[in-house]
């Protein structure tokens, strides 16, 4: 099949440094696959619950792996990322803010906004619930 | 008037069916999560720092319970829906795409049954 190379190409993603809010969108996609695999945790940490005192315990005790801590701060960060630009979703399912200015403002609001609440989170932790 | 594209029309394949239905199901449930959020953050709160009869007791009082039942449903449904679409854009392989997504599909079931057997057995615990 003949090719017509005079046809608009999409943007070529290893020379188009993309703008923030295509960061954003791909983030979005990424986070959502980040978490659905973080899911697996918490099934097992509900699980371990389920087993009694021993089974708790010995959760515990590997989830405060510094490489699990990691993994869960993480999974806290993609899980407030995703429900942010999801918010931000539902809002244009409602056909309102598609002009250039508010969708960079909006992408600074949600980024800012992740991270306000993932230290909300960690401090409410910290001091204790 | 057909709408189709050519190449729509020499594959025969006809419409999306229920793709309305998909797409509404996703924002359903995104809606959904935005509060139930609090009780899985919660949740993992008490389930990393606290001693297990706190935990216990906080997963079998009635408000929360139903709530967390609620975040797994909703979860799982939603991270089934958003897989797929996922699937559906990055693989291009007809059956690949197709097994990838009952893949997908199965073991978010396989995984929110667990984890609501999980909820009831704290339950009846509690």
């Amino acid at each position: 099949m003949a090719i017509h190379t005079n046809r608009p190409t999409s943007p070529h993603l290893q020379v188009y440094r993309l703008p923030l809010t295509g960061i954003i969108s791909i983030t979005h996609r990424m986070t959502g696959m980040m978490l659905s695999a973080g899911l697996i945790l918490f099934v097992y940490i509900v699980s371990a619950l389920a087993g009694g005192g021993v089974a708790y315990d010995n959760m515990q005790t590997l989830m405060s792996h510094w490489l699990l801590k990691l993994i869960g701060w993480g999974f806290i960060y993609a899980l407030f990322f995703h429900l942010c630009h999801g918010v931000r979703h539902l809002i244009w399912d409602t056909g309102h803010s598609f002009d250039a200015d508010t969708l960079n403002r909006y992408a600074i609001i949600e980024l800012a906004a992740s991270l306000v609440l993932t230290l909300m989170t960690f401090v409410w932790g910290y001091y204790g619930l | 008037m057909d709408y189709r594209t050519p190449l729509a029309r020499a594959k025969g394949l006809g419409s999306a069916k229920s793709g309305t239905g998909h797409w509404w199901m996703q924002r359903v449930t995104a809606v959904a999560l935005v509060p139930l959020s609090f009780w899985l953050i919660k949740f993992l709160g008490l389930s990393l720092t606290a001693p297990y009869q706190q935990t216990v007791d906080w997963l079998a009082s009635p408000v929360n319970t139903i709530c967390i039942i609620a975040w797994i449903i909703a979860v799982f449904y939603h991270a089934a829906l958003g897989l797929q679409v996922v699937i559906e854009d990055y693989v291009a392989a007809e059956g690949v795409k197709i097994i990838s997504i009952w893949a997908a599909n199965l073991a978010f079931l396989f995984l929110a049954m667990t984890a609501l057997l999980a909820v009831f057995r704290v339950v009846s615990i509690g």
